[in-house]
């Protein structure tokens, strides 16, 4: 089974953790344009590619960022949100 | 072997015919660019020359032709969906299924078994009653069916599925069929190549030229062709081609597994779907048991499957039929699902002129080949979305207008 290290909990079996999609930069609602904030909402970067994304280590709860070779599923590193 | 079977092997006389032409090269101009070799983009060549004369088309297929999503899905057509768009469009499809075969001169095996989806639970058995109406509304055949009627059609199963997850009823769909997936795309490929459409195996695309929000060529590995039309039915690669002509979409994709067991006699004649086990599994004309699950949980473009999923599948199957426990998984495979928000698809004319998009088919596309082909055909000929396809335009999602799909396969209610 595939094994996500957790920057908290470490080495964990990958269906410990939820992914929630790539890290995105929100725009300011009350400026943006209804166009702007429908892409924010819906469209997304869906080629292949060495991600930013958001994953949760669910028994813990922990948020943290994992860079991911999306199209060979290999994790490059992962660690907290505003650690780099 | 008999004398007489090799002499006409090896004779030069009756060579094995080619079911459609190998072209050597590439035109310096098409009419229309069709992108992805699979069941959807064959149909659409297909129908392009069949019903609107467009013949100088040529289909770019990266691999071999229906060697993607097509030849990796596990076949099943039906239109018990529950949007009106849905429903409508998936009829259609079932309709010009049933007799395609005739239609190709190949026979595509299809299979009227009878689809049940199994509902487990008080909010599915509401959501079935729910898709039945709608359904009927429509004019499709499907009536929601209590355990003891299901059993009666499919006498192996285990009603208390383990203990855990106890049959209520079932979502019966009496048209449901399957069918031969690798022929579709034969037959519809043989079809279009004697029409004058060109089908080029092996030819990757690696850019669109758009020149003032038209599109003007396409380049490939095989040199440059000049067009001002062309179809991207691509599935899983969506985001790369539509990264070529700078278009947004929401497609996000996710492998989607499959496996078969070894082949047995014939027990199972109806198609079984359980969104709460997450299994669907019908019985192929090899005897094989062809089964399927959820989505992988999160984004990967390639076509890896795993161990955890033969074995969650193969656990699940077991809840529902345990005397299988002996049975041996031969094969397992992987296609990419490009998934979309709502589970509609994306279909017909984009923001940049000239450019079609045919995705979004994440884990319904198959049923889908024959009507997808025809509407995008005329889409394609006429560049004004075809009236069945309108609730699918990719600018649905900026007009907030989504289409939920919750119908589609491998979603759970």
């Amino acid at each position: 089974m595939k094994i996500l290290v957790c920057p908290v909990n470490g080495p964990r079996v990958v269906t410990e953790f939820v992914y929630w999609g790539e890290v995105r930069q929100m725009p300011d609602p009350d400026r943006v344009s209804d166009d702007a904030w429908a892409d924010y909402v819906f469209n997304r970067n869906g080629a292949p590619g060495v991600k930013k994304e958001w994953w949760c280590h669910a028994p813990s709860n922990t948020w943290f960022i994992a860079e991911r070779d999306t199209e060979r599923d290999h994790v490059l590193r992962t660690y907290l949100p505003g650690e780099s | 072997m008999p004398w007489r079977l090799l002499r006409f092997a090896l004779s030069r006389k009756y060579p094995e015919p080619r079911i459609f032409a190998a072209p050597r090269e590439l035109k310096r101009h098409y009419d229309v660019v069709i992108i992805g070799g699979g069941g959807h983009g064959v149909a659409a060549a297909y129908y392009l020359a069949r019903d609107h004369g467009i013949t100088n088309v040529a289909v770019l297929e990266k691999g071999y032709l229906g060697g993607g999503n097509t030849g990796r899905n596990t076949t099943i057509i039906r239109s018990n969906y529950l949007t009106p768009e849905g429903v409508q469009f998936y009829d259609a499809s079932v309709r010009i299924w049933q007799q395609l075969s005739e239609e190709l001169r190949l026979n595509l095996f299809y299979s009227t078994r009878g689809h049940f989806t199994l509902a487990h639970t008080d909010a599915a058995m509401r959501t079935m009653r729910w898709r039945a109406e709608v359904n009927k509304h429509y004019g499709v055949d499907s009536e929601v069916v209590d355990a003891a009627e299901f059993k009666r059609a499919c006498p192996q199963i285990d009603l208390s599925c383990g203990g855990h997850a106890p049959i209520l009823g079932a979502l019966y769909h009496a048209p449901g069929a399957i069918a031969r997936h690798d022929a579709v795309a034969w037959g519809y490929a043989r079809g279009a190549s004697e029409r004058g459409v060109e089908i080029h195996q092996g030819t990757q695309v690696t850019g669109i030229d758009v020149v003032a929000g038209r599109v003007r060529a396409v380049r490939t590995n095989r040199g440059t062709v000049e067009t001002g039309r062309v179809l991207s039915a691509v599935a899983g690669y969506t985001p790369r081609i539509t990264d070529m002509v700078g278009l947004r979409t929401p497609i996000i994709v996710h492998p989607l597994q499959a496996m078969v067991s070894e082949p047995m006699k014939p027990w199972l004649d109806p198609i079984l779907v359980s969104g709460s086990l997450h299994v669907y599994v019908s019985q192929s004309a090899r005897g094989e048991l062809v089964m399927g699950a959820s989505l992988d949980p999160y984004e990967v473009q390639s076509t890896r499957s795993t161990l955890d999923f033969v074995e969650g599948l193969s656990a699940h199957m077991l809840d529902m039929f345990p005397f299988l426990s002996n049975v041996k998984v031969m094969r397992q495979w992987a296609g990419m699902a490009d998934m979309t928000p709502d589970f509609a698809p994306i279909m017909g004319c984009t923001d940049v002129g000239g450019f079609y998009l045919d995705a979004g088919w994440g884990t319904w596309g198959f049923k889908a080949t024959p009507i997808s082909g025809k509407t995008m055909a005329r889409t394609v000929a006429t560049d004004r979305n075809d009236p069945l396809i309108t609730g699918f335009s990719l600018d649905r999602f900026r007009r907030y207008a989504l289409t939920g799909e919750k119908g589609a396969a491998s979603v759970g209610h």
